[in-house]
């Protein structure tokens, strides 16, 4: 298992900076859920991670610097599921899962039996062996997401990047997709940091919670310490009520502003 | 429960007989190449006299040996120059699309077409007579020349002001450049009017004049280019998901799109410069590709190679026998066949998404 360390990192684009140093350490085999409003810089911490965006400060795995390994290592490290995947129509769920397997091969080399036996397994795993070599552009919403949850796991990295993993998906296939998710770290011991916006589901399915507002950290801890109606009423602007269900669960629900008729 | 995976065999072995079905198909057309023309052997020979070339092998064609020259020095070279530039233009044509991500991005994208126009051009304005001693003839080189300037100018201006991630502006720094080029040839032609007519029927492609000397001269290029283009469909692959999440699975996207752009570009212009501008090419073949086996680029290049080479050996066929004794361009042709695939495209790409 993997440790994840962020050391004052912040991120800035050329007008404007969306994470100000930030840091954290999250511990192996720990979910972390970044909330906070649009804008936040949730997804730009997950992208400074991802390699994807440039950044200032220190991201150590397992104490080890991140911005010193090279593209592919690091590939190797962190799989990253970004916020709208681009889901090439026709290409096959299998194409499209094996690419997961990219870190390990060679520029001009090709995947080895080996690989491809991994994304059958990964897809047997999922539940999605039977759509193999259907194209993704035939595939239902819940589908895709487990593909592209294939596609990560195929990766082989201790370290999973979610971003908003259920804002496309209705009820049920959100928690159907948080649930795989859970069971996937505990089976693989995979370290998780996702960034959500429902507030209910982020408290029920990680560890811990941090709270970010215009690129800040203003809270962070388990679900019961961050999500407060006061809290949340400041730096979301938004009327909620808190509730706790007997068995810990922390419930936010909206609250009408205009009393009801 | 788990629904059984097809076995990996099954794949492998499509992919095996597309690629099977597509040498059979450039086999016939190089075979149907050598076989139609005027003053060669009859046509029935030709399969015989081709037999007698190869080692070990002697067939008596009949053939007389004129008409052996005739299909050794004027018709193969030909039939081969023509599968050398279908091969070649549908090879880059699939390679930008895959760096670009855009089906309908064309070889001469970046402003080869344009810049080699005008490279052609300022040769035969200069005086076409003078350099017909020459030992070299100055056409192709001052045409490869200027498609690649004209591609460095496009690279130039798209650095200038986009980020090194914005294909887009490379796009329109591109379209730029064709304009400046063409705008420029078109200037010059105004002046020197009497040479319009040998621009034009350079503009308009030609493989009649096609010697073993043209293929010679391209082939290196286009085997260069070719290999290099071939070991990137992998990695061709990975970019169709996008440039971040390419680069978020450890592939370096800057560095697969630089050498794919550069090596497309040099094959094209290679060709260009002895063939003249050949429309369509580029992206119609893909295209069918695409439709008929799959858009995966580990088959799609490949396949681009062999049907690339089958389909412009057949287009130049037509040329030879339609307008008796004058030449049609194999660039009339291509356009004739290519405009209305290109509409028949457009309409089932509508109908698919809606």
């Amino acid at each position: 298992m993997t440790s994840l360390s962020f050391a004052g990192v912040s991120v800035a684009y050329e007008k404007s900076t969306a994470v100000h140093p930030f840091t954290d350490t999250v511990r192996p085999g720990e979910w972390l859920c970044l909330i906070g409003p649009n804008g936040a810089g949730k997804s730009s911490l997950l992208r400074s991670v991802a390699g994807l965006v440039k950044y200032s400060g220190q991201i150590l795995i397992d104490g080890a610097p991140l911005d010193l390994r090279s593209t592919r290592r690091r590939a190797s490290l962190v799989a990253h599921v970004p916020q709208a995947p681009s889901i090439p129509d026709d290409m096959t769920a299998f194409e499209y899962v094996l690419l997961g397997r990219n870190p390990y091969v060679t520029y001009f080399g090709r995947e080895t039996a080996s690989d491809r036996d991994l994304v059958r397994n990964v897809l047997d795993r999922l539940d999605v062996a039977e759509f193999a070599e259907r194209r993704l552009g035939t595939l239902s919403g819940g589908e895709r997401q487990r593909i592209v949850i294939a596609r990560a796991l195929a990766q082989e990295a201790p370290i999973l990047l979610l971003d908003e993993p259920t804002s496309a998906l209705d009820i049920g296939h959100q928690q159907q997709a948080l649930e795989l998710v859970d069971r996937l770290r505990r089976e693989h011991g995979l370290t998780v940091v996702s960034a959500m916006h429902d507030l209910t589901l982020a408290g029920l399915y990680s560890d811990r919670l941090a709270l970010l507002h215009q690129g800040h950290c203003v809270s962070s801890g388990p679900a019961e310490h961050v999500l407060q109606a006061e809290t949340l009423s400041e730096f979301y602007g938004v009327s909620v009520s808190v509730h706790r269900d007997p068995d810990g669960t922390v419930v936010v629900v909206p609250r009408r502003t205009m009393p009801l008729a | 429960m788990t629904a059984p995976v097809p076995a990996p065999t099954a794949t492998v072995s499509r992919r095996s007989w597309w690629l099977v079905i597509a040498t059979a198909l450039l086999a016939l057309a190089f075979l149907f190449g050598a076989m139609i023309g005027p003053a060669g052997p009859a046509w029935w020979r030709v399969p015989l006299e081709l037999l007698d070339r190869l080692p070990f092998v002697s067939v008596d064609s009949g053939a007389s040996k004129l008409q052996s020259t005739v299909l050794w020095q004027i018709r193969m070279p030909r039939v081969v120059l023509a599968g050398i530039v279908g091969a070649m233009l549908s090879l880059a044509g699939a390679s930008f699309q895959g760096v670009f991500r855009n089906p309908l991005v064309d070889p001469y994208l970046l402003g080869v077409a344009a810049g080699a126009g005008l490279g052609a051009t300022v040769v035969i304005v200069v005086n076409r007579a003078s350099t017909q001693s020459w030992p070299v003839d100055p056409l192709p080189l001052a045409a490869f020349v200027g498609g690649l300037v004209a591609v460095l100018l496009t690279y130039l201006v798209g650095a200038a002001f986009g980020a090194s991630k914005a294909s887009a502006t490379l796009v329109l720094a591109g379209v730029a450049v064709t304009s400046l080029a063409t705008a420029i040839q078109t200037f010059m032609l105004q002046k020197n009017s009497e040479v319009v007519r040998q621009v034009y029927s350079w503009i308009l492609g030609r493989l009649s004049t096609a010697t073993w000397d043209d293929v010679r001269l391209v082939a290196p290029y286009v085997i260069v280019s070719g290999g290099v283009l071939l070991a990137h469909r992998r990695l061709l692959d990975v970019l169709r998901i996008g440039e971040d999440e390419a680069q978020s699975l450890g592939a370096p996207v800057d560095r697969i799109r630089l050498t794919v752009v550069v090596a497309a570009t040099l094959g094209t212009s290679a060709v260009v410069s002895v063939s003249g501008l050949i429309g369509f090419v580029g992206i119609m073949v893909p295209h069918l590709i695409r439709f008929l086996a799959g858009a995966s680029y580990r088959r799609l290049l490949p396949l681009s190679v062999l049907l690339g080479a089958a389909f412009l050996i057949l287009a130049d066929v037509p040329g030879r026998i339609l307008s008796d004794p004058a030449e049609t361009p194999i660039g009339v042709v291509t356009a004739f066949i290519g405009a209305p695939f290109f509409i028949v495209v457009l309409r089932s790409r509508q109908g698919a998404t809606r």
